[in-house]
């Protein structure tokens, strides 16, 4: 089988974005919004081919495989070089589904979402940008070439949060999510260097395999009591944790809110915020084997203590993005501990198929409550529950759209989070009990804030308007009705047939009891969110109240960002920088000015001497020739 | 050859001539008289030739064809010194040394 073709699907929207970024000012947004759909629209259909060709004739004796195509880019030694090319495996054609899904709708979207917006060309050619890096991550073969795309990913998030530049919030927003991810990248960088500088390569093939430098040799190395491979896998941990808002790089997420809201259903809900469970799911083999799976277990509990922390914070934030924000951080906790008690053979390997399902669904649903908050911010200009209430009556197709996807993330029963979430509770169930506890009080807060969301919006006070909400164009309205589709049927499809860590496929039942237990704590949630706030109360005030302190802190966000600003403005800047600063300034570029001024005052003194006479200079040279003419003269006789 | 002269009264000569073209280089004001002090100087070095040749090596010529030379290259820097100085004086209207000193520090 030729899977050639598949470069066509990121080379699409990297044309694309020349196209439109070099004659954006000569392209009308007309053109460009069905420009840019449309060749999302060919890499969507291209990821589909892709798909069924892959999981439905990719096997042999019943092992998915992995086909590579590559090209040697920098060749450093005979073993260590860094190609560029693709990789086709199970999860990276998941994952061009996934990506080109989304891009293609945010596409269809922003179309009507951007209308009359200045640069609304320009927007598209950013998209396209997003989406060309994030399918090159997707596809990449190697650790390198994934850094690369990484980094790709990283800068167009920068320009599209800060897409509204006018804005100093969104100018901050996105230098934050900026030098957080950069920061976090270091580590990443770092990883990379110490694995392949021990292995002696960079391809995910060699490191992944089982009988590899990497892992069977991880015991031979060590440091600070742990192999030199653990601390290279949490390293490269560390980079995945700054793009998918692990604890304690998130700050930056609930601030790239800023950016356009089609920007945040594609970049910070479905797509790279995933990146980071991608790159762990990539390297799954690694991570399990390595130190029997240390890494792994760090990976396990950061997802577990994100989940539950970014669920807290959720429940008492009025700005619907920030609370849609702490969500997805939260979900994307789940996938992260699904992956860390994931074992590797057959059944075994429950919790790394559960991740990728949940992650599947979640870009789905997640894109959806996006693109659906989106439609509501378009409608009444406020990001505020406080300015929102009883929408149904004018947004019915929001409204009802929005109602799916919420029963999704709550885990009802027959939709698409139902099935993923239960195969996470599940693995979590099998192999640590302390995580499956926090997952599942993690199922009803996420109910419960989801819940407390959707009734605020729709239900609620009936909150006069100004002008009387409209129900958005259909070129946001298909695309939000195309996303409630997949966030039922998205969890009818069998993922344990295709996807697995072993690349055998394996049967996957439900757990009927643990399900129960989830989806009925879910629906307790839902039902405690139903009495709080389908009727303006003042419940949720006495609640509040009642937990003073805690509420205040968790309204706070755990006062993440004011430690944050101790650490770096008060003792970097303060204790480290600004001595430094003083010593260069007072020490190093005083030498370097007193030089310049010694030499300035000293030719201010002779200057005299070019008077600009012609008659002195001839006297200068007469007066030299002759006492040279002396001095010859006395030596020679 | 001359007759009851010695070639160290005619060398004195050049040299007294020869210095009074440096003297008059170094204090005239006036571009014109500056110039002139340099064809002094020219002089002094021509009779010096003529003089050498005639009373030490009476059978060449090369000092006296040497001092043609000389005349002519005098001829020709005075030539382009007069332009100059006709440039200068369209452009400050002063033939004096103090005018050009614009090309100081």
């Amino acid at each position: 089988m030729d899977y050639s073709y598949v470069i066509a699907i990121p080379l699409i929207p990297l044309a694309l974005f020349l196209l439109l970024g070099v004659l954006s000012k000569k392209i009308p947004p007309s053109i460009s919004g069905w420009v840019g759909s449309l060749g999302l629209g060919a890499s969507f259909v291209l990821s589909l081919y892709t798909a069924y060709h892959y999981y439905f004739e990719g096997k042999v004796n019943g092992v998915y495989q992995t086909i590579i195509y590559k090209q040697t880019w920098l060749a450093f030694s005979d073993k260590l070089h860094i190609d560029m090319g693709v990789l086709i495996d199970p999860i990276s054609v998941m994952m061009l589904i996934v990506v080109s899904t989304i891009s293609f709708m945010v596409h269809l979207y922003s179309r009507g979402y951007m209308k009359g917006d200045d640069g609304y060309t320009r927007f598209f050619a950013y998209l396209a940008l997003f989406s060309f890096s994030m399918l090159g991550l997707v596809l990449a073969t190697n650790l390198f070439q994934i850094y690369i795309f990484w980094e790709l990913v990283g800068a167009s998030s920068f320009l599209l949060i800060g897409y509204y530049y006018t804005k100093p919030s969104a100018v901050a927003a996105a230098k934050k999510a900026f030098i957080v991810t950069r920061f976090a990248d270091l580590g990443f960088l770092i990883g990379i260097l110490v694995i392949s500088y021990y292995s002696g390569t960079f391809d995910f093939t060699e490191l992944n395999n089982p009988e590899g430098v990497m892992i069977t040799n991880w015991a031979s190395t060590s440091f600070m009591g742990l192999s030199v491979f653990t601390w290279g896998l949490i390293l490269v941990f560390m980079g995945g944790a700054g793009k998918s808002a692990m604890l304690p790089f998130h700050i930056w997420l609930p601030d790239a809110m800023e950016g356009p809201t089609p920007v945040s259903a594609l970049i910070h809900a479905a797509t790279m915020v995933v990146a980071g469970v991608y790159l762990v799911a990539r390297l799954f083999p690694a991570f399990h084997f390595v130190e029997e799976g240390f890494a792994l277990n760090i990976v396990a509990y950061v997802g577990a203590i994100s989940s539950l922390f970014a669920a807290i914070i959720a429940l008492t934030q009025n700005d619907i993005k920030r609370v849609l924000a702490f969500s997805t951080m939260s979900q994307i906790g789940y996938m992260m501990l699904a992956l860390g008690v994931s074992k590797y053979d057959g059944h075994e390997g429950l919790g790394f198929m559960a991740s990728m399902f949940h992650l599947f669904t979640h870009a789905m649903f997640k894109g959806l409550l996006f693109l659906a908050a989106g439609s509501v911010i378009h409608a009444i200009h406020s990001n505020y529950l406080k300015d929102m209430g009883g929408l149904r009556k004018y947004m019915p197709v929001t409204h009802i759209t929005f109602l799916i996807a919420a029963l999704s993330i709550s885990g009802v029963p027959g939709f698409a989070g139902f099935f993923s979430k239960d195969e996470i509770l599940a693995a979590a169930y099998e192999h640590n009990m302390l995580i499956y506890i926090s997952s599942v009080v993690v199922a009803g807060l996420t109910a419960l804030y989801m819940f407390r969301l959707y009734f605020g919006i729709f239900w609620g006070k009936d909150t006069q308007y100004q002008h009387t909400p409209q129900e958005s164009p259909w070129s946001m309205k298909f695309p939000m009705i195309f996303l409630a589709i997949l966030s039922v049927v998205g969890g009818y499809i069998h993922f344990s047939e295709y996807i697995s860590a072993d690349h055998m496929p394996f049967e996957a039942h439900l757990n009927y009891s643990l399900a129960a237990i989830a989806s009925g704590v879910g629906i307790l949630g839902i039902i405690i969110a139903f009495i709080l706030y389908k009727k303006e109360t003042n419940f949720p005030d006495k609640i509040s109240n009642t937990f003073g302190l805690t509420y205040k802190w968790a309204y706070h966000k755990f006062y993440f960002d004011e430690i944050y600003l101790f650490v770096t403005k008060k003792i970097i800047f303060g204790l480290v920088a600004a001595p430094i600063a003083w010593f260069d300034k007072h020490v190093v570029d005083a030498t370097m000015i007193g030089i310049g001024n010694v030499t300035l005052s000293f030719s201010e003194k002779i200057k005299g001497l070019q008077s600009g006479k012609f008659q002195d200079y001839a006297m200068a040279f007469i007066s030299g020739s002759v006492i040279l003419a002396m001095i010859l003269f006395y030596l020679w006789l | 050859m001359i007759e009851g002269i010695s070639i160290y009264e005619i060398l004195s000569l050049s040299s007294i001539l020869f210095f009074i073209g440096i003297y008059g280089f170094f204090t005239r004001e006036n571009l014109i008289m500056v110039l002139m002090s340099i064809e002094l100087i020219l002089n002094a070095a021509a009779i010096n030739f003529v003089i050498i040749n005639t009373y030490l090596y009476p059978d060449f010529l090369q000092g006296a064809i040497f001092s043609i030379f000389i005349i002519a290259l005098a001829a020709a820097e005075t030539a382009l010194a007069i332009a100059i100085i006709i440039n200068l004086y369209k452009l400050v209207s002063s033939v004096e040394v103090k005018d050009t000193e614009i090309m100081k520090y």
